[in-house]
C-alpha cells in the first residue's frame, strides 16, 4: 500500500515538473520577456513543492498511525474487561491475531468486535492516507504552479529548498543524539521509580530475573550493579593489558624502525584485525581460546572456567590491537622532526631517542588512544555476549566468570519485551550508564588529542 | 629528569672523556642493546599479532571447510507407484516414497523399531527435498529415478570425519589407577581375558551373609590406601562376585583363610590391558546396528561427498543438515538496502552543508561535535534507541529489516559523513572559481561540479560504512532480528527477518554439533562479502582517485 503511494507519488512529481517546465517553456516563448530562471528550476520548485510536503506528511503519518490506532482501540474496550484482565498487551496482541485472521480457540464477543474495529480503523487509516497525501501533493503542484511567473525566481526558491533540506539533514544527527538520551532517560526514570538509585549503584546483588508471569519461579529480582560493573572493569583492564603493550611495541616499531615497504605490507595487516566483525571474535573465543586455555589450565592443574574473564578479555585485546597500534603511530609521527634531530644530534641512539623524547613528547596523543580503546573495551557487545558469563558474580579473578553491562542488555532484552517491567527497564538503566561512561572517556580523549595537536601546529 | 643510561660528563670539565676506556665501551654497548631489544620488541608485537590473525583465520577455515560439503546417499526412487497423486503432486505421499527407497537397501530390516531406527541415518529433511525435485520436473513421474539427499547430520559429520566413531571411554584419572595395578603387575591375561591376582580375606561372617563384593571391595583397597573417590572398584567386572561365590562353593574348606584369586576385571580396563586403549561407541550413535547399517552403505558405494549448495539455497532449519543461509542473505541485503537508502542521501545533505555552506557558529559546532560523538557511541545502544523509539514509541513490527536498517544508518551516517567531507575537501579551490567565474550560482558549482568530482571518494567511504554495518550485530539483535524464520517466501522491508551476523549468533548458541561448522562456514561468507567489498572501495579509491 504504502509503496504504491510512494510510486503515486512519484509519478505525481513528475507530472508536477513537466507542468513547471512546459509553463516556463512557454513564457519564454509566448511573451518573449526575458525568463529569470532556467525551465529546468521551474520543473523542479513545482514538483518539489508537490512531493516534499506530502511526504513530510506521509512520514508522519506512518509513525504515528499504529500508536493512535492502539490507544483509540484501548479506549473502545469496555471497562469491564480491563478491569479483569491483568495484561492488556496479551489481551491488544490477540485482538490484533484475530484481526489478522489467525484465531486460535474461542475468542469472546469483546474481542471479536474488537477485531473488528480495528480492521476498520485500519483500512479506514489507510485509505484517508492515500486521500490526504494525493489531496496535500495536488494542493501544492497548484499553488506551485500558481506562483510561476517571467519574473519568479525559481532558481533561488529551488537552492532555498535544498538548503533547507540540507540543514535538515544535518540535524539527523543532532536529532539522533537527543533521540537517544531522551529514550534512555524516560525509561531510566521509569526504572528508578521501581528501583531506589541506592541500591542500583551500591547494591551488590544482581538477580533481574523477576517472575513475568503469575506462579513462575525465579528469584526475588535484585537490582545492585555493582557486581555488572567490577564485570565490565575486569574484562576491559584484560583487554587493555593484552591490546596496550603489544599496539604500543608495533607502533613503536611501524613509525620508527621499519622500512617503508614493511610499512606497507603490516599496516594493511592490522587494519584487518580491525575491519573483522567483533561476533567473529566472539565466535574465537568460545571455538579456540576458551579451550585452549581450559586445556592449558588442566595442564598446570590450574581451573580456569570455560567462559573466564580472561579468554574474553583476551580476545577482546585482540580486537584493540589496530586501534592502539593507529592512533600511537599517527602521535608519534605527528612529533615534529626537529626533536629528533636534537636527540640524535646530542648523541642519543635511536631507542633512547624514542623512550626519552619521542614518547614523553606523544604521550597525549597515546593516552587519547587509549582512553579511545578503553571506551571501546566498555561498550564492546558481541563478544562477551559469546565469551563471558550470564551470572553476575562479585570477583576481580580473571579465571572466573564475569558478567558486564552490555551482556546484561542483550539477555535482557532478548525475547518478549513488556516496556513496564523493571526488568526491560533495567537494561535501559544500564545503557545509560554505559552511554554517558562512554561520552565522557570520548569527551576527555578527545579534549587530549586535540589539544596536544595545536601544541605542535 | 634523571637520565643515568645517557653519557654523562663524568670528568670534570676541560678533561677529555676516553671513549676507548673499557667502561665506557660498556656502556655503549648497553645502549645499543637497549635499541636492539626496543626494536625487537616491536618486531615481536607486530609478529604476535600476524600470529593471531592467522590462528583465527586458521581455526575457522578448519572448522569451517566442511560445512561446504554434504555427505548425500543416492536413492533409487520409484516414481511410478500409486503413492504419486499426478494431479496434485504437493501432496503426494513423498514421505513413503523417500522412506521406500531408502529401506530397499535393507531388505532384512522389517520390525517397525528397526525400520525407526535406520530412518535416523538419512535426513529427515529428504522427503522434502524429493518433493521440490519432482514439482520441478514432473517428467519425472512415472519413471524410477536415482536421487541424492543428505544424511542426518551425525553420519554427515562422520563420514567427513568431524567426530570420531569411538571415543576414550575412561578418564585419565581412571586410567592411572589401573596404571598402578599394572606397575604392581598383579594385572594377568588369562585365555584372552585380564584379572587381577589379589589376596582375598575370606572372612565367614562376610560368607556367611553373602557379602563377597565388600570382601573384594576390601581387597581392592588394599591397592588404594589413600584413595577416597572409590573409583577404583570400577575395575571389578560384572562377574567377579560371581567368581569369587564360585570359588567358595568349591572350596569351602578355605573360608576364614585368605587365598590368592583372579578377580576379571570390568570389560573397559580389560580391553585396555589387552589392547592399550579403552575405546567405547560415541554416544552421539544410538546403537552399533544403526553403524552397521551406515558401513554397509559405505561399503556399497551409495555415500558420498558433494558441494553443498543448500548452504546458500536453503532457509534457516533446525537441522544442521538442511540449515541453509539464503534467509539471512535476503534478510541482510533488504536491511542494508534500507540502511543505504536513508544513510546515503542523509550524509551527502548533511556533509554538503557542514562542509560547504554552514556559518561558522554554535549550531554548527554542536552539529559536528554530535557527529563525532555519534561515531564512539557503542553500538548497542543504537540498538536501545531502536527498540525504545522506533519500536516502543512509533510502533513499528519488531524484527523487521526496516527498523534494523533504521538502526545502522544511524551509525553509518558519521562515517559517510566523514568521508564525504575529505572527498568535498580535496576536491581543488580553482574548479570552484572557474564555476563561480562563468556565473553559475553555488549551488550550481557544487551541484554540477564540485560533487560529481568528490563522488568516487564518497562511495568509497558508502561502501566502508555498510561493510561495517554488515558485520553489526549488537544492535540487530535487540530489535529482534534473531527470529527463526524457517522459509523465504514473502520476505519484505516489513516481514520478520534474520541477517547474517545474526544467524551466525543464533547458530553459534545451538547445541548440535553439526552447526559448529556451519557457524564457522557462515562467518568464512559473511568475511568474503567484507572482503569483497573492501577491495572494491580500494580499487575505487585506486581507479578514480586524481591527484590534483
Amino acid at each position: 500500500m504504502v509503496g504504491y503511494l510512494l510510486l503515486a507519488l512519484l509519478v505525481m512529481m513528475l507530472i508536477a515538473y513537466s507542468v513547471g517546465a512546459s509553463a516556463a517553456n512557454k513564457f519564454r516563448q509566448t511573451t518573449g520577456t526575458h525568463v529569470h530562471s532556467l525551465s529546468g528550476y521551474h520543473g523542479w520548485y513545482v514538483a518539489a513543492a508537490t512531493g516534499l510536503p506530502a511526504l513530510f506528511f506521509l512520514i508522519v503519518w506512518l509513525l504515528f498511525q499504529n500508536t493512535v490506532i492502539d490507544a483509540l482501540l484501548l479506549r473502545s474496550l469496555p471497562e469491564t474487561t480491563l478491569s479483569d484482565t491483568t495484561n492488556i498487551e496479551l489481551l491488544i496482541a490477540e485482538i490484533k491475531s484475530v484481526a489478522a485472521g489467525n484465531i486460535f480457540g474461542e475468542p469472546t464477543d469483546v474481542v471479536r468486535q474488537a477485531a473488528a474495529r480495528y480492521n476498520a480503523w485500519q483500512s479506514l487509516a489507510a485509505w484517508s492516507l492515500v486521500v490526504l497525501v494525493l489531496a496535500v501533493a495536488l494542493i501544492g503542484l497548484l499553488m506551485a504552479r500558481a506562483r510561476l511567473a517571467p519574473q519568479f525566481r525559481a532558481r533561488n526558491s529551488v537552492e532555498q529548498i535544498m538548503t533547507g533540506l540540507m540543514i535538515g539533514c544535518s540535524l539527523v544527527a543532532i536529532f539522533t543524539t537527543v533521540g537517544i538520551v531522551g529514550s534512555l532517560l524516560f525509561e531510566t526514570l521509569l526504572f528508578f521509580e521501581k528501583v531506589s538509585v541506592t541500591e542500583f549503584f551500591t547494591g551488590l546483588n544482581w538477580e533481574p530475573q523477576i517472575p513475568i508471569r503469575e506462579g513462575q519461579i525465579t528469584a526475588g529480582g535484585a537490582f545492585g550493579a555493582i557486581p555488572v560493573f567490577v564485570g565490565t572493569i575486569v574484562i576491559a583492564v584484560i583487554a587493555m593489558v593484552v591490546a596496550v603493550p603489544i599496539g604500543l611495541f608495533a607502533a613503536i616499531y611501524l613509525s620508527e624502525y621499519a622500512s617503508p615497504s614493511f610499512r606497507t605490507v603490516v599496516k594493511p595487516v592490522l587494519e584487518v584485525l580491525a575491519g573483522i566483525p567483533t561476533i567473529v571474535y566472539g565466535f574465537f573465543a568460545v571455538l579456540t581460546v576458551a579451550p585452549a586455555l581450559r586445556q592449558f589450565g588442566v595442564a598446570i592443574g590450574f581451573d580456569i572456567a570455560p567462559n573466564s574473564a580472561l579468554a574474553a578479555g583476551g580476545v577482546m585485546g585482540i580486537m584493540l590491537i589496530p586501534f592502539i597500534s593507529s592512533l600511537s603511530d599517527d602521535a608519534l609521527s605527528a612529533v615534529p622532526q626537529s626533536l629528533r634531530d636534537g636527540s640524535y644530534g646530542l648523541g642519543a641512539t635511536h631507542g633512547e631517542t624514542i623512550t626519552r623524547v619521542l614518547l614523553p613528547a606523544a604521550l597525549p596523543g597515546i593516552m587519547g588512544g587509549i582512553l579511545l580503546a578503553a571506551s571501546r573495551a566498555i561498550g564492546e557487545t558481541m563478544i562477551v555476549v559469546m565469551a563471558a558469563g550470564i551470572i553476575a558474580k562479585l570477583t576481580a579473578n580473571p579465571f572466573e566468570p564475569v558478567t558486564t553491562v552490555t551482556v546484561q542488555i542483550v539477555t535482557l532484552l532478548i525475547g518478549d519485551v513488556e516496556f513496564d517491567n523493571p526488568k526491560t527497564l533495567a537494561a535501559f538503566a544500564l545503557g545509560f550508564v554505559l552511554f554517558i561512561c562512554t561520552l565522557i572517556l570520548n569527551i576527555i580523549a578527545l579534549r587530549i588529542v586535540q589539544k596536544y595537536r595545536e601544541q605542535y601546529d | 629528569m634523571a637520565t643515568t643510561d645517557l653519557p654523562r660528563a663524568e670528568a670534570p670539565a676541560g678533561t677529555r672523556v676516553d671513549w676507548h676506556s673499557n667502561a665506557t665501551k660498556r656502556r655503549v654497548k648497553r645502549r645499543n642493546w637497549a635499541n636492539w631489544r626496543l626494536q625487537f620488541y616491536g618486531l615481536a608485537s607486530i609478529g604476535v599479532a600476524t600470529l593471531l590473525l592467522c590462528l583465527l583465520f586458521g581455526s575457522l577455515i578448519h572448522t569451517g571447510y566442511v560445512a561446504f560439503f554434504q555427505t548425500k546417499v543416492a536413492l533409487k526412487l520409484d516414481l511410478s507407484s500409486d503413492l504419486i497423486d499426478r494431479e496434485n503432486l504437493a501432496e503426494s505421499n513423498f514421505r513413503k516414497i523417500t522412506r521406500n527407497a531408502f529401506k530397499a537397501y535393507f531388505p532384512d530390516v522389517t520390525s517397525p523399531r528397526d525400520t525407526r531406527a535406520l530412518m535416523k541415518i538419512m535426513s529427515s529433511g529428504a522427503q522434502y527435498i524429493v518433493r521440490n525435485r519432482v514439482i520441478a520436473n514432473p517428467d519425472l513421474v512415472g519413471k524410477t529415478v536415482t536421487m541424492q539427499v543428505p544424511l542426518s547430520d551425525p553420519y554427515d559429520q562422520l563420514y567427513k570425519g568431524v567426530i570420531p566413531l569411538k571415543i576414550d571411554g575412561l578418564g585419565l584419572d581412571r586410567i592411572t589407577n589401573f596404571r598402578r595395578l599394572q606397575n604392581r603387575n598383579v594385572v594377568v591375561v588369562e585365555n584372552g581375558k585380564s584379572f587381577v591376582k589379589t589376596d582375598v580375606i575370606l572372612s565367614e561372617k562376610e560368607v556367611q551373609d553373602g557379602t563377597f563384593n565388600v570382601i573384594l571391595n576390601e581387597a581392592f583397597k588394599a591397592f588404594f590406601p589413600r584413595d577416597r573417590s572409590l573409583a577404583y572398584l570400577e575395575i571389578l567386572g560384572p562377574d567377579a562376585v560371581d567368581t569369587l561365590k564360585a570359588y567358595v562353593e568349591a572350596n569351602p574348606s578355605k573360608i576364614g583363610q585368605t587365598v590368592s584369586l583372579n578377580i576379571p576385571i570390568a570389560p573397559l580396563y580389560d580391553q585396555l590391558q589387552r589392547t592399550g586403549e579403552a575405546k567405547i561407541r560415541n554416544p552421539r550413535f544410538k546403537s552399533d546396528q544403526e553403524l552397521a547399517w551406515y558401513g554397509s552403505l559405505k561399503e556399497r558405494g551409495l555415500l558420498g561427498t558433494v558441494f553443498a549448495w543448500s548452504l546458500f539455497t536453503n532457509p534457516d532449519s533446525r537441522f544442521p543438515e538442511l540449515a541453509g543461509l539464503a534467509g539471512a542473505l535476503v534478510g541482510t541485503f533488504l536491511t542494508l538496502m534500507v540502511c543505504f537508502l536513508l544513510s546515503f542521501p542523509l550524509a551527502i545533505g548533511a556533509a554538503i552543508y557542514l562542509e560547504e555552506f554552514a556559518p561558522k557558529n554554535r549550531v554548527s559546532d554542536i552539529i559536528e561535535v554530535n557527529i563525532n560523538n555519534l561515531a564512539a557511541v557503542p553500538s548497542v545502544v543504537f540498538g536501545l534507541l531502536g527498540l525504545a523509539l522506533f519500536i516502543g514509541t512509533f510502533g513499528l513490527p519488531r524484527s523487521v529489516p526496516l527498523v534494523g536498517g533504521m538502526a545502522l544508518s544511524l551509525m553509518t551516517l558519521p562515517t559517510i559523513i566523514v568521508a564525504t567531507r575529505a572527498a568535498l575537501k580535496s576536491v581543488p579551490p580553482s574548479i570552484r572559481e572557474a564555476a563561480l567565474g562563468v556565473g553559475a550560482s553555488k549551488h550550481q558549482t557544487i551541484m554540477h561540479h564540485v560533487l560529481p568530482l568528490a563522488m568516487p571518494g564518497i562511495l568509497t567511504g558508502t561502501i566502508i560504512g555498510l561493510a561495517q554495518a554488515l558485520g553489526e550485530t549488537a544492535p540487530l539483535l535487540l530489535i529482534g532480528m534473531n527470529a527463526f524464520i524457517p522459509s523465504i517466501q514473502d520476505m519484505g522491508i516489513t516481514q520478520p527477518a534474520m541477517a547474517l551476523p545474526t544467524q551466525i549468533y543464533t547458530w553459534a548458541d545451538s547445541s548440535e554439533r553439526g552447526f559448529v561448522s556451519k557457524t564457522s562456514a557462515a562467518i568464512l561468507v559473511l568475511l568474503c562479502f567484507l572482503i569483497i567489498m573492501n577491495i572494491t572501495a580500494v580499487i575505487l579509491r585506486k581507479r578514480f582517485e586524481r591527484k590534483w
